[in-house]
């Protein structure tokens, strides 16, 4: 750089929101919020291998949280909001940042489910609204009527459909892989490195995010062996 | 052995770029892929032709002068290496070799395979200064640092700058060098005294830049010559975490962006 250029300063310094780093620390909050929703609903929807009273109670009893579920609610809401719009913005910034492509380019060293994650979590998404109006609001329930409270019932009735099983099936596996990738990326957003921990992260991240979708998909599964009548 | 070298040509930044096709008859699989071009600009200016324009120093992968990317592949096929210190032997007889120069928008290209990779300069500077007590060497074990952080220290120092990161990068990020650079004085007792004020700093400068973000990726540190670690972007994420959350009366103002004054 010769010594007569003189370089201008801008005027303002960049915020934590501004900044990429901190956007991605905002979705890496946000990213564990959602983590610890989808672990609880995990949890809840094994009592499906109980007696149908069990969920039932456990359906009933978070239906009367009152207050308390619609806290829940928001907050879940805020974080999806916001970890979908440092999303777009980022993507955005990102696309700007290389306006001419390559012509060829060949991946070398990163795995499937991180290239694929600005596809899997839209489609999650799609997913998750198709889930509430299916389970929590009852609107879509085909080949069945949905009843009001009797949540065992109603998932035997709704997995039955071989393809809202299929649907659901094919939803978590992108969940399970939109995590496998989530859940160790996290941990380099908001900092937390440990040089004899961090080898293993990523292997943990995978193990808990297949752990997550066997828990999940074994419900549909079940129904449709007839495991679950 | 024969070997196809398509080399992307442009002659500044204002004029359309295209791929040009030239074959190669006899290129000794000991050449280097920057001889491999001295070769080939030989032979383009024996014929009238403008030569290719590439970035070289040392030709011994230390300087960080060269780099391209070879196949679709930053700095080519083979990992830990740079352009110039990549054999010719790791082709076969009639491959046909794409090179292409770093693309991002940060890196205005300048002509050929040749960018300009002045922000990288201008997050280094932004580092400032690392405090040092001037006059006698101290005594050896006056300041101790374990032997992981030496090597972790070490690893990242390694960092010669040249821009493999952001272009391997699908985002265009150059979270892997600024880590890299944030890394090796950070982790030291000599770099702590600055340490939060330096993450902000750089990270700002980072930003003003017009590279994109890290998603974590990894395929800056699989192109990396000098193989640098991801653990250097949680370590800049940490610190810059860190300082933000302190209130500060010095918060640093980035400089304009490359693009802004070229």
């Amino acid at each position: 750089m010769s010594t007569t250029e003189v370089t201008p300063h801008l005027t303002e310094p960049i915020t934590f929101w501004q900044s990429t780093n901190g956007k991605k620390v905002v979705m890496a909050v946000t990213g564990v919020m959602m983590f610890g929703f989808v672990v609880g609903h995990m949890l809840g929807n094994l009592q499906m291998f109980e007696a149908p009273e069990h969920i039932n109670a456990y359906g009933h009893f978070l239906h009367n949280l009152g207050e308390l579920l619609w806290i829940e609610r928001g907050v879940l809401l805020l974080a999806i909001a916001l970890h979908i719009i440092a999303t777009i913005q980022l993507a955005l910034r990102s696309k700007a940042a290389r306006p001419v492509g390559y012509s060829r380019r060949q991946a070398i060293n990163s795995s499937y489910a991180s290239r694929t994650m600005y596809w899997s979590g839209p489609i999650v998404l799609a997913f998750i609204i198709f889930h509430l109006l299916q389970f929590t609001a009852g609107y879509i329930h085909p080949q069945a009527t949905f009843v009001q409270g009797d949540v065992y019932q109603n998932v035997v009735s709704g997995f039955q459909v071989w393809w809202v099983s299929v649907w659901y099936i094919f939803a978590m596996c992108l969940l399970g892989l939109h995590l496998s990738h989530g859940l160790w990326s996290m941990f380099q957003s908001v900092g937390l490195a440990h040089p004899r921990l961090s080898p293993y992260l990523l292997n943990a991240a995978r193990a808990v995010a297949l752990v997550i979708v066997l828990g999940y998909i074994s419900i549909p599964i079940s129904v449709l062996l007839g495991f679950i009548k | 052995m024969k070997l196809t070298l398509k080399i992307w040509r442009q002659k500044n930044r204002n004029e359309k770029g295209v791929f040009v096709k030239y074959p190669m008859n006899d290129v000794d699989p000991e050449m280097s892929m920057l001889e491999c071009l001295d070769v080939l600009n030989e032979s383009l200016i024996l014929r009238g032709e403008v030569p290719v324009a590439f970035e070289h120093d040392c030709r011994e992968g230390i300087c960080g002068s060269c780099g391209f990317v070879i196949n679709g592949v930053a700095h080519g096929p083979e990992r830990g290496t740079t352009a110039c210190q990549l054999s010719m032997r790791h082709f076969k007889d009639g491959d046909e070799l794409t090179l292409e120069p770093w693309r991002a928008k940060a890196f205005p290209l300048v002509k050929d395979l040749v960018v300009n990779r002045r922000a990288l300069d201008h997050i280094i500077e932004a580092g400032g200064y690392v405090s040092v007590s001037t006059g006698q060497a101290p005594e050896g074990n006056t300041l101790p640092v374990g032997k992981e952080i030496a090597d972790q220290s070490m690893d990242a120092a390694a960092c010669i700058g040249c821009g493999a990161c952001v272009a391997a990068c699908p985002n265009a990020s150059a979270a892997l060098f600024t880590g890299a650079k944030i890394t090796h004085l950070g982790v030291l007792p000599q770099g702590e005294p600055e340490r939060e004020r330096r993450a902000l700093s750089m990270v700002a400068q980072m930003n003003a830049e017009a590279f994109g973000n890290c998603t974590s990726i990894g395929e800056c540190t699989g192109v990396c010559p000098k193989e640098i670690p991801l653990e250097v972007i949680a370590n800049m994420n940490r610190d810059y975490v860190c300082a933000s959350f302190k209130r500060r009366e010095d918060l640093p103002t980035p400089v304009a962006p490359v693009l802004q004054h070229t």
